[in-house]
């Protein structure tokens, strides 16, 4: 399958991605690993008359500790950052697709695209991480929970670009990812991110994100808190993720209905805590 | 402004310049521009594996990257893997466990081992399967295919049993 036309250019500097994507005025789009934008592009479910190759741009790439939280460059690979030790976010990159996917697939393009099947927005959004976009008026940091506004949607100005992610290092917390899917490389039909700090035997503090639960990555309030300032035990966990699906209405597609979706929610969250809080 | 671009790429250890569309798929290039046929397009939806090849080290999907994008890449496919009068361990070992039937899949499954070899010369049988998530094959069952790698990985650097 072959994309439609479009004219190519590849920027030095994210000034002037900024500035190409400024001057096209709507008509182009920015171009990182490619691996969502190139699919949509062959299917002609896209069009751009322009892609501004970004891959190349420098000091995108890092990933650093920078006191209590982290700075990922919008251009890490999910291959890089499943090797980084970046806690939760190091573990739900691991999940993502299939070797050759993780090897060109950036968070900065994860994030941008907006899909809520996508697993790392949830997992930014349960550790209350934040966007740092850099647009022609200067740069604003965009909290996760602020970020991602619909399907396919974000916050993102029409030239905005994302340029690192700041995730909150959430040490003493422990973590838990569960996803769901029929086939080995494919998206979640619904997945479960989760953060539990523990203290004296207590849930001090509970974060839980829903992956493909609606047309955005979803907080799963309800449980979150029951489980806050219970016993860290394999039973309040059971009662606490038995309300993950509260308030959500996740639409049917081919592979599951609503009420199989709201059940697989309720069971990986139910995973993803007891993993979080360290019981086999 | 002229909608072609020239893209420089080193394959196989041989460099080509070409110039091509901005919307040229680097199998296509590798394919139709450079006459290298051995990687193969199956799904053209970025799912199959079989236009796998290695850029700058990493095995990528062809079918998923513009030319363009690969300018001054180091790129090897199959052809360089190895010939006919030598075959590279996991050819040898593809062949010699029936890892293949129709031969579709075969030049992407063995670019895809071939990088997981790099990284992990002894691999388990978890991780072979793990490796080769974004490979599909339609013929063998892949049980043929895992017993291949674990081979290869054998004859390539042996651990004593
Ligand atoms: C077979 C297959 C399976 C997959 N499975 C999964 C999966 O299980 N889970 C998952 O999470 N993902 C999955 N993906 C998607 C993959 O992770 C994509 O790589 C990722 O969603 C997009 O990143 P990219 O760098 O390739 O972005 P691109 O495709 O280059 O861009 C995507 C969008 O983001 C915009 N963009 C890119 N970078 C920036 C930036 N820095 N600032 C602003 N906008 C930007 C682009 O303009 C475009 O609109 C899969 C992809 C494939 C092909
Ligand atoms: S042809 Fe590239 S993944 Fe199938
Ligand atoms: S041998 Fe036929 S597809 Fe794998």
């Amino acid at each position: 399958m072959i994309t439609a036309e479009f004219e190519y250019e590849r920027p030095g500097s994210v000034a002037e991605a900024v500035g190409a994507l400024a001057a096209a005025d709507g008509d182009a789009k920015l171009l990182a690993g490619g691996h969502s934008l190139i699919p949509l592009m062959k299917l002609r479910l896209a069009a751009p008359g322009r892609l501004i190759d970004i891959s190349r741009v420098p000091g995108l790439s890092a990933i650093e500790r920078d006191g209590e939280r982290w700075r990922i460059g919008a251009l890490c690979t999910h291959t890089q950052l499943s090797r980084a030790g970046v806690g939760l976010l190091s573990e739900v990159a691991a999940t993502i697709a299939d070797p050759q996917v993780r090897n060109r697939g950036t968070i900065g393009g994860s994030l941008a695209h907006g899909d809520p099947a996508s697993d790392l927005p949830a997992a930014l959004l349960a550790l209350e991480g934040s966007i740092v976009a850099q647009g022609p008026g200067g740069e604003r940091t965009i909290p996760a929970a602020d970020f991602f506004s619909d399907y396919l949607e974000t916050a993102l100005g029409p030239a905005e670009m994302i340029r690192e992610v700041l995730v909150p290092a959430a040490d003493g917390y422990g973590f838990g990812y569960q996803k769901f899917n029929r086939r080995a490389e494919d998206w979640a039909l619904v997945a479960v991110a989760a953060a539990i700090r523990v203290q004296d035997g207590t849930c001090a503090d509970v974060r839980i994100a829903l992956t493909n639960m609606g047309p955005t990555p979803l907080r799963a309030g309800a449980a979150e808190a029951a489980l806050r300032g219970a016993p860290a035990s394999a039973e309040a966990i059971r009662a606490a993720a038995g309300q993950a699906a509260e308030g959500t209405d996740p639409p049917a597609d081919l592979d599951a209905d609503a009420a199989y979706k709201r059940h697989l929610a309720a069971v990986l969250c139910e995973r993803a805590l007891r993993a979080a809080a360290g019981i086999a | 402004m002229s909608n072609r671009v020239t893209v420089t790429l080193t394959v196989n250890g041989s460099e080509h310049e070409i110039e091509v569309e901005p919307r040229r798929l680097l199998v296509h290039a590798l394919r139709d521009d450079l006459g290298l046929t051995g990687t193969h397009v199956g799904c053209d939806t970025s799912s199959c594996g079989a236009c796998t090849v290695h850029l700058d080290g990493l095995a990528v999907k062809s079918c998923t990257i513009l030319a363009a994008q690969a300018e001054g890449a180091q790129i090897t496919t199959i052809e360089g893997l190895g010939g006919e009068h030598s075959l590279h361990p996991l050819q040898e070992a593809f062949w010699n466990e029936h890892g293949l039937q129709c031969g579709y899949c075969t030049p992407g499954m063995i670019m895809a081992a071939a990088a997981l070899l790099e990284e992990n010369p002894h691999p388990s049988e978890a991780e072979v399967r793990r490796a080769l998530d974004g490979n599909l094959c339609r013929c063998t069952g892949y049980h043929n295919i895992v017993r291949a790698v674990q081979s290869a990985a054998q004859a390539q650097a042996p651990v004593a049993s």
